[in-house]
């Protein structure tokens, strides 16, 4: 085979063999999946491997914990680092796997970089909540041991501060809880049952076209689902809803 | 002797009462609380004195204790500061073993008659240990047939001690009234000497069926036992039985296992070091797991470039894994390098050896047949090791589903390295799902804090809201702190535990809307209102 090969100049020959021997790569390959009510936030509809998220704004824990159920129920493990107060049993209402879930206590500030490095190369998701600011060359060799290995950090709002932003950024706004009554009314008689957000992606490189979607996080039924899909009927239960939107109106 | 069955090696066991509070620089008549994740894992003297136990909450042992000292707990502390006083205690003998920081074990045949007699070793033990302590505290011995024996003999309880004097009491069994002597005792305790799940789940059954104490334990037949429970159970049975868990065939030194690194340059640091540990503790591991052998007893050296060596050994009855391994290796590594000044080696560690001095047969996870392990979960599971390895094994845990009416209540973490987390896990324990009056339907909240910060909860005049013994609010909320109120649902009444007076707690939850349109939980005890969740 080298023989039939072996043309002029040898690296253009090795190319042509590399070429030749190069697998087909899926677009599974190269990115996680997400929810079916998050595709229109992430590029090619997946989480691209290898790429660092941010999440931000009122709701931005719901929306962590969300990003991280698509690829977990596909079997990717999930690791959350340093929040211990994130709360799982939201989380597995929203359909997240605990089975696949580690949770790591904070680690002290001289060892952070190594603890959240090491998860990386062998863990897909991971959430990470620095309690300071990481440093340049942490954050740099971070990114490198993602692009090389192919999972997802997804940066939780909290006290710490990156060097630079994210591959994606997504930003929650407009908070809307539907369920709960008035001051005016003397019995509570309701319970929170769904949010609406608006929720804008912006980024860089495939990531870098902004999108802005409003979602139900989380919808009446726990799992979250776009707007502009037809609510389910449950949230017409007991007079909630349309009680709340006829007096906030 | 040789007889296998009757036989126990004679064992001395010293321990020093609430060491962890000692190591930390706290005399024990001074309230202290050493608190990890939340809860206390011990109490000084004072502090228990005054009802604060091991296991409680931090907020429950501080109301309990309120002029308590509040100190991390941290392991590799207590191991760093004890290593004068295992030092201490070459001049008795040579063949130390150290069970768990503060607890030492060793075999009495030849220094008791050196001595003259289990007694006076044990008086020599307590005058050798009182000397070296850091600050007074007391100091327990007990000696008898076999290390679980001289375990509980140590331990203070009535009748009191024969030979009790202001530091330390040494109490002797007999040779022959092992069994005796254990009798009384709970079929727990030898659960908790094993240290092993499996034997942790054993007990359990064993409880639950009526088997309370190691007497009763100990009259069944050895055959019905390993029949009915397996491994684990006649594990127990030959603990309640006085025998030594592991008959002596079981039993091997494996001199050709043992792994050592060179260090080129020689290392002065312990994190430098303890990351060697870890990858020679995983190189040990792999090495016994291909052998099927699990380690009963690690012997930790180091050479130095002068020439000094420095050996200790550090035994676990449930064998240890490769993360138990390489954690022993760090708290030892510590307490040699980070010790005090006269002790310390005078170079840098040129030789690290890690030698498993008795090993058994493992009974282990063994790989699923039909590849019930991927990579990736192989991989991702090698990952937590080394984190447990950096951070203590404490760090790592994973969910586990419980019941409760609370959202912190209704799940909780185990320890990565006491589930299976490669298989399959059963995220409910039994009893979870039953109903729980009182519990919030869900959506449950995102956040749910560890440490709830009290807030002012107000209604539209001003007043503070009240929710009654009837569960009925006053008013309905309007403003929490400074933040209006545009929403509120509940309140949601829970009278928690009501059976048992010391955990019993009357709370009431509501959910409140604020104007930006964040959602918030807040729980009134005792007339305040806490921020127990966010809807975030």
């Amino acid at each position: 085979m080298a023989c039939t090969l072996a043309v002029p100049g040898r690296g253009v020959t090795l190319d042509v063999l590399g070429q030749r021997a190069r697998p087909l790569t899926l677009a599974s390959e190269r990115s996680l999946p997400v929810l079916a009510a998050l595709v229109p936030l992430v590029p090619d509809g997946g989480l691209p491997r290898g790429s660092s998220v941010e999440v931000s704004g009122p709701g931005a824990t719901s929306l962590a914990l969300a990003l991280a159920t698509g690829a977990t129920a596909a079997g990717s493990w999930t690791v959350v680092v340093g929040a211990p107060d994130l709360g799982l049993v939201a989380a597995a209402e929203g359909g997240l796997p605990l089975a696949r879930v580690v949770m790591v206590a904070p680690p002290p500030p001289e060892r952070w970089g190594t603890v959240v490095a090491a998860l990386v190369e062998s863990v897909e998701v991971v959430l990470v909540r620095p309690a300071g600011r990481v440093r340049a060359t942490e954050a740099r060799r971070l990114a490198a041991l993602l692009r090389g290995r192919g999972g997802v950090l997804v940066r939780l709002p909290g006290p710490g501060s990156w060097p630079e932003p994210s591959d994606i950024v997504l930003r929650t706004t407009a908070p809307d809880w539907r369920g709960a009554v008035p001051p005016t009314q003397a019995d509570g008689a309701g319970r929170l049952r769904a949010r609406r957000l608006v929720v804008t992606a912006t980024g860089r490189r495939r990531a870098a076209r902004p999108r802005r979607v409003e979602l139900w996080l989380p919808g009446p039924d726990g799992l979250p689902a776009l707007v502009h899909q037809p609510a389910p009927a449950r949230v017409d239960e007991p007079g909630a809803i349309e009680a709340v939107v006829a007096e906030a109106g | 002797m040789a007889t296998g069955e009757s036989w126990a090696e004679r064992t001395l066991v010293a321990r020093v009462a609430d060491w962890p509070v000692l190591a930390a620089g706290h005399d024990s008549d001074e309230p202290v609380l050493m608190v990890h994740a939340n809860r206390v894992t011990a109490v000084s003297a004072a502090a228990r004195a005054s009802g604060a136990a091991v296991g409680l909450r931090r907020r429950e042992a501080q109301r309990r204790c309120p002029d308590a000292v509040l100190v991390a707990s941290d392991p590799a502390r207590d191991a760093r500061v004890f290593e004068p006083l295992a030092a201490a205690l070459d001049s008795v003998t040579p063949r130390i073993n150290l069970s768990r920081p503060g607890q030492v074990a060793f075999a009495t045949l030849g220094p008791s008659r050196y001595h003259g007699g289990d007694a006076a070793l044990g008086e020599r033990v307590v005058e050798v240990l009182a000397a070296a302590l850091p600050r007074p505290a007391v100091v327990w011995v007990g000696v008898a047939d076999g290390a679980f024996t001289a375990a509980l003999a140590s331990r203070p309880s009535r009748p009191e001690h024969p030979l009790a004097g202001p530091t330390g009491a040494v109490r002797v069994v007999a040779v022959g009234e092992a069994a005796a002597f254990l009798a009384p005792w709970p079929v727990s305790a030898a659960a908790a000497h094993l240290a092993t799940p499996a034997g942790e789940e054993v007990a359990d059954v064993l409880a639950r069926l009526g088997l309370r104490t190691l007497g009763a334990l100990a009259d069944l037949a050895p055959g019905d036992v390993l029949g009915r429970f397996g491994p684990d159970g006649a594990l127990l049975h030959r603990l309640a039985r006085g025998l030594d868990p592991r008959p002596l065939s079981a039993r091997r030194p494996a001199p050709e296992l043992a792994v050592e690194v060179e260090l080129d340059p020689p290392v002065e640091r312990v994190d430098a070091l303890a990351f060697r540990a870890v990858a020679l503790a995983d190189d040990l591991h792999s090495r016994l797991a291909r052998d099927g052998l699990a380690c009963l007893r690690l012997g930790i050296e180091v050479e130095t470039e002068h020439g000094e060596q420095r050996r200790r050994s550090w035994r676990h009855e449930g064998g240890l894994s490769a993360a138990g391994v390489a954690e022993r290796a760090r708290w030892q590594l510590d307490g040699w390098l980070n010790g005090p000044a006269v002790d310390r080696p005078t170079a840098g560690v040129t030789r690290l050896r890690l030698d498993p001095e008795e090993v058994t047969a493992a009974r282990g996870r063994q790989l699923g047949f039909w590849g019930g392990e991927t990579r990736i979960d192989e991989g991702a599971a090698r990952a937590l090791a080394r984190v447990a390895a950096l951070l203590g094994t404490d760090a790592v845990t994973v969910p586990e589903l419980g019941g409760g009416r609370g959202p912190a209540d209704r799940v909780r973490t185990v320890p990565a390295a006491a589930a299976d987390i490669t298989s399959d896990r059963v995220l409910h324990p039994p009893g979870a799902a039953g109903p729980w009056p009182g519990r919030l339907p869900p959506p449950s909240p995102a956040l749910v804090f560890a440490d709830p910060a009290p807030v002012q909860l107000a209604d539209g005049d001003g007043r503070p809201v009240v929710v009654d013994g009837r569960g009925h609010i006053t008013a309905p909320p309007a403003r929490l702190g400074h933040h209006l109120v545009v929403g509120w649902a509940g309140p949601w009444p829970a009278d928690e535990r009501w059976w048992d007076p010391d955990r019993a707690r009357r709370r009431a939850r509501v959910q409140v809307v604020l104007a930006d349109g964040t959602a918030h939980l807040l729980a009134l005890e005792q007339g305040t209102w806490y921020l127990e969740a966010t809807y975030d």
